[in-house]
């Protein structure tokens, strides 16, 4: 059986790799596409979409480098959670309002492609002139997930265990910022002389650990 | 266990024999299946809207459909065709693209899902090593569909809605994948097969649902919030939303929405089927009959055999537990947006965090019936 696939493998290698080639100019078309879409579009909701479809192609472009798992992971994560994340933040503020025109818009517009073309350049030729030490040994392919599993608990340990300790830090902040209690607006004018960069908000209960809670007014 | 019937090389082998090159005979091949699965999805769909109309029926103790075909078979059929013919239309001041768009992004995936279904050891389109990863990071991408139908609708109904199925999705999404976790921890592969594989051997007491009751109890709910079915089906609730995201699309766009949810909960209901039920597999294990009948197992019948029951034993399985979800629909009441998702983050989540630790723990403790 296995020398039946061999020998069905050899001819179709021309097929398979014309097919890879024009897989990886559509999805590069569609990245680079989708990826200006997302910078010059004026609606930021058409710039949320766009950049689930650039996800998207960089989840096709690993798939074609065979890191199944890795597009998996990518979709799941960058297109499931953080593209629908921003959607939601954007519909949930959506305001319908159009910005006054600026005087001398170009400047600025000129700038940021001047930095942005110089970023280009600079990256460009890092990349160019960087010895890249390229994997020689055998694909993992399907077995990608334990050598993943396996370098997540021996040499990338401290990494792993740092990104989860980031993940509890922005989990506690977003319940911290999200059970914030804000006062109405009538007694807004009493607190004019907080600092300036707290929200106006009930003060919190810091004796409700010992018991004496102080009754509210 | 190499036995059974392999489609994919007998057919190239055939084409081959005929004088056709392999290239050709590959090249042939790949739409095959992906048609295949495309047409039995429609129409496992097709028979779930008409399942759906009659076991409704009988749970109001009305007739249902009765006079178009032999006991109103020919209603989905109708449905169909009169979606089809429909004039398209699109309401004033909508976004053209991203209206049509949403309904698309919510199709597909379902669909594209069903590359990781198994019927038998070889009845699936690709035995992906990721395999049921995929399910659940392709499920991810609907809700972006459905926010995109929301928005581009120009109606609050439709924001809501859309907002309400994608709040739905992604709160429900975490106790399912850890659920499926635990399955994957106890088989030691994310494959389809091999998770059938791993039950198989002892019949119905091998199944998963003994070894995972809490993880199936978890999963099912998750699944039915996934598919927005009745105890949850708050984007759509009629009496809140009129329809929810779906409330200005209609004709051929609406149809995508319509068959994309019977297509997903047909696929859900697969899923538990494989995950917890066995898959394919029959409450006695067919090898121990086929010993008792003094049949060796390699015999060209007993494998066609095998392989007509795997199919059955997998429909029946799916079908029953969307009989179950019919039943669900006429028996609880829709729960509010709150009780949603603090069931969702309050409860399910953190049952389902323990779960994964005890078969963790269980795995160690017992390695010979937790596939250690």
């Amino acid at each position: 059986m296995l020398n039946q696939l061999a020998a069905l493998s050899l001819p179709t290698r021309s097929l398979a790799e014309g097919v890879q080639i024009v897989t990886l100019v559509i999805l590069g078309l569609m990245m680079l596409g989708a990826a200006l879409g997302v910078v010059l579009l004026p609606s930021i909701v058409y710039s949320a979409f766009l950049l689930g479809g650039v996800f998207i192609s960089i989840a096709g472009l690993y798939i074609l480098l065979n890191a199944g798992f890795v597009a998996a992971a990518q979709v799941l994560i960058y297109v499931g959670a953080v593209t629908v994340l921003i959607l939601f933040a954007i519909m949930l503020v959506n305001k319908q309002q159009d910005f006054a025109p600026v005087a001398n818009a170009w400047i600025r517009k000129g700038a940021a492609a001047l930095v942005c073309l110089g970023l280009f350049a600079l990256l460009s030729t890092m990349i160019v002139a960087t010895p890249w030490s390229l994997w020689t040994g055998p694909i993992a392919g399907d077995n990608a997930i334990v050598v993943i599993g396996l370098h997540f608990f021996s040499d990338f340990l401290l990494p792993f265990e740092l990104v989860s300790v980031l993940l509890l830090m922005a989990l506690i902040g977003a319940i911290v910022l999200a059970r914030r209690e804000f006062l109405p607006e009538d007694r807004l004018v009493q607190q004019q002389g907080d600092a300036a960069l707290t929200l106006p908000e009930r003060p919190r209960e810091t004796a409700a650990l010992t018991g004496s809670t102080t009754p509210r007014p | 266990m190499d036995s059974g019937i392999d489609l994919q090389g007998s057919f190239i082998q055939a084409l081959m024999d005929l004088g056709l090159p392999a290239d050709l005979a590959k090249v042939i091949w790949i739409p095959l299946p992906m048609l295949l699965i495309i047409a039995t999805a429609t129409f496992l769909a097709l028979v779930s809207t008409w399942l759906e109309r009659k076991i409704s029926a009988a749970a109001q103790q009305r007739v249902g459909p009765e006079y178009m075909g032999p006991l109103g078979m020919l209603v989905p059929v109708a449905d169909v065709i009169k979606l089809l013919i429909k004039e398209d239309v699109m309401p004033a001041k909508t976004d053209p693209w991203l209206y049509t768009l949403g309904p698309i992004l919510v199709f597909t995936p379902v669909f594209l899902s069903y590359l990781i279904v198994p019927f038998g050891q070889h009845l699936i389109i690709t035995d992906l090593g990721i395999g049921i990863f995929l399910w659940i990071s392709l499920s991810s991408v609907v809700p972006i569909g459905l926010l995109m139908a929301g928005y581009s609708s120009n109606n609050k109904y439709s924001l809501l809605g859309g907002l309400r199925a994608a709040a739905q999705s992604i709160s429900y999404e975490i106790p399912l994948a850890l659920s499926v976790l635990a399955i994957v921890m106890m088989s030691n592969s994310l494959s389809t097969i091999d998770i059938v594989q791993q039950q198989s051997g002892y019949g119905i007491l091998g199944w998963n649902i003994w070894r995972q009751p809490v993880g199936f109890v978890i999963f099912w709910i998750a699944a039915l919030a996934e598919c927005e079915r009745l105890p949850f089906d708050l984007p759509e609730a009629e009496e809140e939303l009129v329809a929810g995201y779906q409330t200005e699309y209609g004709a051929i766009r609406f149809m995508l929405f319509y068959a994309g949810s019977y297509v997903n909960l047909i696929l859900s209901s697969l899923m538990v089927a494989v995950l917890y039920l066995g898959g394919w597999e029959f409450p006695i294990p067919v090898g121990v009959i086929a010993d008792w009948l003094g049949i060796s197992e390699t015999t060209p019948w007993l494998q066609i055999v095998t392989a007509t029951l795997g199919i059955t034993m997998t429909l029946l399985k799916a079908y029953f537990l969307l009989f179950l979800t019919i039943l669900l629909r006429w028996t609880v009441p829709r729960v509010r947006i709150d009780q949603l998702l603090d069931l969702g983050w309050k409860f399910l989540l953190p049952v389902s965090l323990v779960n994964l630790l005890l078969t963790a723990g269980l795995k160690l403790a017992l390695p010979f019936a937790f596939g250690g």
